[in-house]
């Protein structure tokens, strides 16, 4: 499913899982049923991921978090937005973050 | 950052290898017994004090001291909790401890005999999936056999309504039997049984091998020797469905990284996961309460227990000269249930050949091929050899 990203949005993550960070991962564990296509999925996010990841706190909207990443990494405008747009569309898929504005 | 297409989100499935670039968490896995009490009164069962053991139940570890250790395991990089016993469902407050696990961010292994499943705990179990397939213990296809087994009139009726509560609800589970003499005869029935049953997530397994009560009484231990299978009687169950199970034997000898020399501990649980039982004393393993491997967790904090404790426990070094001269030297070990926590239930001791497995281990080798009738397994030097030679054969 295509879920329309608007970068002025606020998003964080959802009630139905639970973000841990063991040993410098990030490990999301469904919490509510329906997460994971199997029953027993963990997942965790690459290094693109979780860059992105550690600055969904429900608080800034995503603009505010492509230009922090501009400012940290060498690389062109429209790959960060590429990357931002690519995760929030499988975490929306997979109902791990929701909207918060 | 980086542009190409891809997936951002990495799947971990069930066994999670890969999941830690670097080393494991100190605490990968807690084994929690919550209760050494049970519903049944099975006469293989290795801790099973009765239901309204009022002396057991007061020393019992409240939900609040398990959820204060769930959230100190949970620091410690814990991922998986064991919720076992005797039965777990006999606690009041056991959806409170699940719930506080689940919501940790914890996979949570829950290990019963379905009979007190309600459906209240079904739907729990619908709504906030423990993620790892329910463990139910089948003891019998019918009333007979069953509560020839649990001595406990009316349980295999609650068994089968409970387990009926969670395919309703469409929990995955798992059923494991026991083969005992009321249950020999229905080893086939019991597998056809577990056929139909949709969605099983892996095949049933059943329990040949019975260990002794790790709480050392001495006559209960009497009448679980009397019910285990021979070392020939093992072997012909376990090749009843053809000869892969010998052959996977072999596979256990050839892939063997040699005797083990003193080291006690060589099991799988070594390293990233502990026990504890129902009062709160931390074990290394469940099935291993001698003094030297246990430690109070009223004295110590979990993460001290698990990095310093733990540890000392694993380097424990064998000084019993029959075991330095047969289990240190044996290259059956990768076959043999000998370790630390039974020779404990069996002897008292940490590292006392226990005479038992090592005849099943020895019936299962000269069945495969490794042994001749009579021949030691410390006194061959080639095993590994003769097993990678006779793998597949």
């Amino acid at each position: 499913m295509t879920h329309t990203i608007d970068l002025g949005r606020i998003y964080g993550p959802s009630e139905d899982v639970v973000v841990r960070e063991i040993e410098g991962e990030i490990v999301i564990v469904p919490l509510a049923a329906g997460i994971g296509d199997l029953e027993d999925e963990l997942f965790t996010l690459n290094e693109t991921g979780r860059a992105i990841w550690s600055r969904l706190d429900g608080r800034r909207p995503l603009d505010a978090i492509v230009r922090e990443l501009l400012a940290e990494y060498d690389v062109p405008e429209s790959v960060v937005r590429e990357d931002v747009v690519g995760l929030l569309q499988e975490l929306l898929d997979r109902r791990m973050i929701v909207e918060k504005s | 950052m980086s542009a190409p297409a891809r997936s951002y989100v990495r799947k971990v499935p069930s066994g999670r290898d890969g999941l830690w670039r670097g080393g494991p968490p100190a605490l990968a896995r807690l084994d929690i017994e919550l209760t050494e009490r049970c519903d049944n009164d099975c006469v293989h069962c290795s801790i099973n004090l009765p239901a309204g053991d009022a002396s057991a139940r007061s020393r019992e570890w409240p939900a609040a001291r398990w959820k204060a250790l769930l959230d100190e395991a949970a620091g410690l990089g814990c991922l998986v909790v064991r919720l076992t016993g005797g039965e777990p469902l006999l606690r009041d407050d056991l959806e409170e401890i699940y719930l506080h696990a689940r919501k940790l961010g914890m996979r949570v292994m829950l290990f019963t005999n379905a009979t007190l499943v309600t459906s209240r705990l079904a739907c729990l179990l619908r709504d906030v999936p423990p993620l790892e397939a329910v463990e139910v213990s089948v003891y019998g296809m019918t009333a007979e056999t069953y509560e020839a087994v649990t001595r406990t009139p009316g349980s295999f009726a609650a068994f089968r309504r409970g387990l009926d509560r969670l395919r309703e609800h469409g929990i995955g589970f798992v059923v494991k039997g026991a083969v005992l003499p009321a249950t020999r005869r229905e080893m086939d029935e019991f597998e056809a049984w577990a056929a139909r049953i949709t969605g099983l997530p892996e095949p049933p397994s059943s329990a040949l091998l019975f260990d002794l009560r790790s709480r050392r009484d001495e006559a209960k231990n009497a009448v679980i020797r009397g019910l285990r299978l021979g070392g020939d009687e093992f072997v012909r169950i376990a090749r009843r469905h053809g000869e892969a199970a010998v052959d996977e034997w072999r596979g256990f000898c050839a892939r063997s990284s040699g005797p083990r020399g003193d080291r006690l501990f060589g099991c799988l649980t070594a390293g990233g996961s502990a026990a504890v039982d129902a009062y709160g004393r931390l074990q290394y393993c469940l099935g291993l309460r001698h003094p030297a491997t246990v430690i109070d967790l009223a004295t110590v904090s979990l993460r001290e227990a698990v990095t310093s404790f733990l540890p000392r426990v694993r380097a424990m070094r064998a000084r019993n000269p029959a075991y330095l001269e047969r289990c240190a030297r044996c290259f059956l070990m990768g076959l043999c249930e000998q370790c630390p926590a039974k020779s404990w239930a069996e002897y008292g001791t940490l590292d006392t050949p226990v005479e038992y497995f090592c005849g099943v281990a020895h019936a299962q080798a000269v069945a495969a091929g490794l042994l001749e009738p009579g021949e030691k397994a410390w006194t061959v030097t080639d095993g590994e050899a003769r097993a990678r030679e006779r793998r597949g054969r």
